[in-house]
């Protein structure tokens, strides 16, 4: 296993689930309720000092028991590597705990994850839908039983390849 | 909407019942909310900002999003590898050769193909004409903003000779779509080759006129100088990158840290801001385009011969001209074009360089000819997220002048 892997595991043994190494990017998968803890670890640990939260999107995956995940990509300037920390959230209970006190880039990209795919984030200073406006109620526009073509007042266009005449 | 922001509960019967401080007036202080946007000039496409104000000093910068949202990302989940190309390009449409080049690099990344020497070169050399054009873009809009605006002449006047050099590469000036998987559509010609250099030639000449407007003119260096500060340990804990994040002082540049195409085969340095202010940023960004120059002319001494894509026919297009003659090419050409391609399973994440900062696309594929999850690590949108830190206690005047300090284009932002 690698390294960084491996001092997440030493650390963390509550939190730590697996990890994964391919195309030269690691990702290690983390229990969401230590998700914090783990990130505040490789932040503050000296030798691992991920000081930039590159990204934080999420992936939906509909037909399995954890459906959400969220994924965190993680930068050292110092160290110059690259950790991917990846933690499953269940659909019925939806949330997580918000890293913003660690990272403040945080703060718009976990809007973005609550708005686009519904997961909402404790904690977090200011959650409101940042790309949809705030009296958008037609649902999740990244989750994958969202239409592409969206819906609501969409679904009242007339289609015009049903009328050959 | 919500209440606070609308603040109609400042306006009433305030005629009413005006108090009376020894026969005068009482002075009667209330905080000012402003809101700028969504069509304003200078807001670099539609972006709306709420300001809370008190007097001239901003407290508070609340900004609105998604006013040019357009859902790439699931607009992507339906798209085959090839036909993404296109929507890369209306990200940040002042610089999508680099958008093209971030996003095949991490489909490339994912199918682990080679790329060949030419092509490697051709692509540095385009997205470092990319980048002049988008600093130079940069530099005549911020200018602009702020009142200076001769500059924006001059700036525009090199990126012309740019865009008529991309439009003699691809057909294209503004959204380009010539990097494929694999390679890049068309060759570089000759005479593009002695285009360039020769606007090479005069080029640094053209940097130090820019100089010379803004440089001695006090209104720009006091606008500038000590305006929208951070320091280094908010600009990483803010996720800043590009010169926002160098003007700081910060060495963090993708083509030094990982680097890819041509940029570990020629010489150039990375220039480094000291106070974090807009000055600097603007200082970065100057002596970037002379760096891209001296990259783009090492870039076309050491240019080799070669193929210009992959020689992996499951990607890439057969040539035009046998397409033309030869039925099995045309099948060929087709099936790629209708069908795509098989990525293996997977996934990435691949940073590149844009001019605005990292441009970071995370593709996890579950095999098949459409990505499940495409994510955009947009730059400019980051960069908001820094917005209310930076605008704090400045002048309602600087508010333009913040702005256009980051590079945002909200293309790219709201995606």
């Amino acid at each position: 296993m690698h390294d960084i892997a491996l001092k997440i595991q030493e650390a963390h043994p509550k939190g730590f689930i697996s990890a994964h190494e391919a195309f030269g990017e690691l990702s290690v998968t983390v229990d969401r309720n230590e998700i914090v803890n783990v990130c505040r670890f490789v932040l503050e640990d000296a030798s691992l000092d991920f000081d930039m939260l590159t990204d934080l999107c999420s992936v939906d995956f509909p037909n399995e028991v954890l459906r959400f995940e969220v994924i965190y990509q993680l930068y050292s300037l110092e160290k110059n590597h690259r950790l991917r920390l990846k933690s499953r959230v269940p659909e019925e209970d939806c949330n997580i705990d918000s890293v913003v006190e660690l990272w403040r880039s945080a703060n718009f990209m976990e809007r973005e994850v609550y708005d686009m795919m519904g997961i909402s984030f404790n904690n977090h200073p200011d959650l409101r839908r940042i790309m949809m406006t705030e009296d958008y109620d037609e649902g999740y526009p990244l989750r994958k039983d969202f239409p592409v073509e969206g819906r609501g007042w969409r679904d009242n266009f007339e289609n015009l390849s049903d009328d050959p005449g | 909407m919500q209440d606070s922001v609308v603040g109609l509960d400042h306006y009433g019967d305030d005629d009413a019942d005006i108090e009376l401080v020894d026969g005068k007036p009482k002075k009667r202080v209330e905080d000012l909310l402003l809101n700028m946007g969504p069509q304003h000039p200078s807001t670099h496409g539609v972006l709306r900002i709420v300001l809370e104000m008190e007097g001239e000093i901003i407290v508070k910068a609340t900004p609105y999003l998604g006013y040019l949202h357009r859902g790439v990302e699931k607009l992507a989940e339906n798209s085959t590898y090839s036909q993404i190309i296109p929507l890369t390009d209306r990200l940040d449409y002042t610089a999508s050769m680099t958008n093209n080049y971030a996003f095949v690099r991490s489909v490339e990344k994912l199918l682990q193909v080679e790329i060949p020497e030419r092509a490697e070169y051709v692509r540095t050399i385009v997205a470092e004409m990319q980048r002049l054009a988008g600093h130079l873009f940069w530099l005549g809009t911020q200018s602009l903003d702020i009142g200076a605006m001769t500059v924006f002449f001059y700036t525009f006047r090199e990126r012309e000779a740019l865009l008529d050099l991309f439009e003699l590469l691809c057909g294209a000036r503004l959204t380009m779509s010539y990097f494929r998987v694999g390679g890049v559509d068309r060759d570089i010609t000759q005479e593009i080759v002695d285009r360039l250099y020769q606007f090479l030639e005069t080029f640094p000449e053209k940097i130090d006129e820019y100089n010379t407007l803004l440089e001695t003119n006090r209104i720009w260096m006091s606008r500038t100088r000590d305006i929208a500060v951070i320091s280094a340990k908010d600009a990483v804990n803010f996720g800043l990158t590009g010169p926002a994040l160098r003007g700081s002082g910060v060495n963090y540049d993708v083509r030094k840290a990982e680097p890819y195409g041509a940029y570990d085969k020629v010489e150039w340095e990375v220039p480094l801001g000291k106070n974090g202010d807009t000055y600097d940023r603007y200082w970065i960004r100057v002596e970037e385009m002379r760096q891209s120059a001296k990259i783009i002319k090492q870039c076309l001494d050491q240019l080799p011969e070669g193929r210009i894509a992959a020689d992996v026919p499951s990607l890439t297009y057969p040539p035009r001209d046998k397409v033309e003659t030869d039925m099995e090419s045309l099948i060929h050409h087709f099936m790629i074009a209708t069908e795509g391609f098989e990525v293996p399973e997977g996934e990435v994440y691949c940073g590149t360089e844009a001019p605005k900062g990292e441009l970071g696309f995370y593709i996890l594929s579950q095999g098949g000819n459409k990505p499940y999850r495409l994510r955009i690590r947009p730059p400019s949108f980051i960069h908001m997220g820094a917005f209310e830190h930076m605008a704090k206690g400045y002048m309602i005047a600087d508010i333009v002048t913040i702005f256009g300090t980051y590079d945002i284009v909200m293309g790219e932002c709201d995606r």
